[in-house]
């Protein structure tokens, strides 16, 4: 499972963690992340989003 | 000590730091001040505090007007150390009701002081909080420049408290936009966006259109450095919208290092071609032009040439360490074009061409590379790749 990158401030999702805290399950690959989920540090939308190399 | 009633019962309490030169990297040779405002009213409400050296300023500041304990409220707008490094004290001091912040806030406050045991009082985006016959209306703004920023607004007063945003680092003994001079004071805020917000332009315009949209009614911008804007808010409106739009002037930039000259020599002659265009030209030697001044530049610019000979296969580090720095700003829509002399490897051309590569800027020309002292041949060259600059910065303003 890939982890994306928020090309606003850098954050980092990663699959295996997820992001509990705003209802994402670990484990959740990126794509099935729902599509209103916002970057939990600096809020920005999914779509600004890029694949982390 | 002086304090300053900037509206009604809101008073500027805060610190000017005469000495500090320095701002993690960002050369600050008129000083600052760390801004802090104090509102009187049914409850007690102090808007940030300042750097931990200059805490016994605020205190004193506040006691003028009031006993500190009986301050109700603090607000945290932001919580990186020049507004926060006197927190602790405070808190002790004035033992507050509430800690007012966002939930990045809280976060990083808890990273920062490790105190769970403090009154956080969490707000949301927008939240509005009564206090008497006012209200404080709390506005997230997010990466401007931190996770936690937020601005307060108070609509009774038409007076927006904007954190870092619009902000200057001159220290003054004046405290409003109409007493100093006004273009001191907008290169000071061009500098400041230049080295702090710059990456965060689509933040900024969002806000700018945010703030345009709902019609938000201001009078006075009290940000926490510099002078508050009362005056010229509509100058610094533009220019907000302008630098974070990537709109430039006619104007481009020559940068760079040399060892023995020979770059140096290169660089005059890029820099005379672009000035027998008509467009605008500096030509910045890194060893006495500070990052900061020079990324002040470049916000405005619309092309840049770099210059800089090779040292072990790489470049040499004042011209490594801009190339760094200026990525992390993320400036757009620029022209670029490299050059530098070399002796037997000559790899600095390509590595400032894969810099402004990176940074999406479009290069005007392959690069210049010369072998030990130019020729007069090779400087023609480069004062050819000049004009070349010069003319193409034109064209790109005329069709803005």
């Amino acid at each position: 499972m890939k982890k994306y990158r928020c090309s606003v401030c850098g954050y980092i999702y990663d699959p295996e963690n997820g992001d509990p805290e705003n209802g994402v399950e670990p484990g959740t690959d990126f794509d099935k992340v729902p599509d209103d989920w916002t970057c939990p540090i600096c809020a920005a939308s999914k779509d600004q989003f890029e694949p982390a190399d | 000590m002086q304090v300053y009633e900037i509206k009604k019962d809101i008073f500027w309490v805060g610190a000017v730091d005469w000495l500090v030169r320095d701002f993690h990297g960002y050369s600050t040779y008129r000083g600052s001040t760390y801004n802090a405002y104090l509102m009187l009213g049914e409850k007690n409400v102090l808007f940030d505090t300042v750097k931990h050296n200059l805490c016994s300023d605020l205190v004193h500041r506040i006691r003028t007007v009031i006993d500190p304990e009986k301050i109700d409220y603090i607000v945290v707008n932001h919580v990186e150390m020049d507004h926060t490094g006197s927190l602790p004290k405070i808190v002790e001091l004035v033992k507050p009701e509430k800690i007012i912040c966002s939930k990045m806030g809280h976060k990083n406050l808890l990273s920062h002081f490790h105190r769970p045991d403090w009154p956080y009082h969490i707000v949301e985006n927008n939240e509005s909080i009564p206090v008497g016959n006012r209200t404080i209306q709390f506005m997230e703004t997010r990466m401007l420049h931190w996770p936690d920023s937020m601005f307060s607004y108070i609509p009774e007063e038409k007076l927006l408290i904007s954190q870092d945003g619009f902000g200057q680092h001159l220290g003054t003994s004046e405290r409003f936009d109409d007493e100093v001079d006004l273009s001191e004071l907008m290169y000071q805020a061009k500098k400041y966006y230049a080295n702090i917000l710059y990456l965060y332009s689509p933040q900024v315009r969002k806000l700018l259109d945010h703030v345009e949209e709902i019609g938000l009614e201001v009078d006075m911008i009290a940000p926490d450095h510099g002078v508050i804007w009362r005056t010229h808010i509509d100058k610094i409106l533009k220019a907000y919208r302008d630098w974070s739009s990537h709109k430039a002037a006619q104007k481009a930039l020559v940068v760079y290092d040399t060892m023995w000259h020979s770059t140096e020599m290169m660089a005059k002659a890029v820099a005379d071609g672009i000035e027998s265009t008509g467009t605008s030209m500096q030509l910045l030697d890194l060893s006495v032009n500070h990052r900061s001044d020079v990324m002040a530049e470049l916000l405005d610019a619309k092309g840049i040439c770099l210059g800089c000979p090779t040292l072990n296969n790489g470049l040499l580090p004042r011209m490594a360490g801009y190339l760094m720095y200026m990525k992390g700003l993320r400036p757009a829509r620029k022209l670029g074009a490299a050059f530098g002399s070399f002796g037997w490897s000559g790899e600095a051309v390509k590595h400032m061409n894969k810099a402004m590569e990176d940074m999406k800027f479009e290069l005007i020309h392959d690069g210049i590379k010369v072998k030990y002292v130019p020729t007069h041949d090779d400087l023609k060259k480069c004062w050819e790749l000049g004009k070349l600059m010069g003319e193409k910065v034109k064209e790109a303003v005329d069709n803005q």
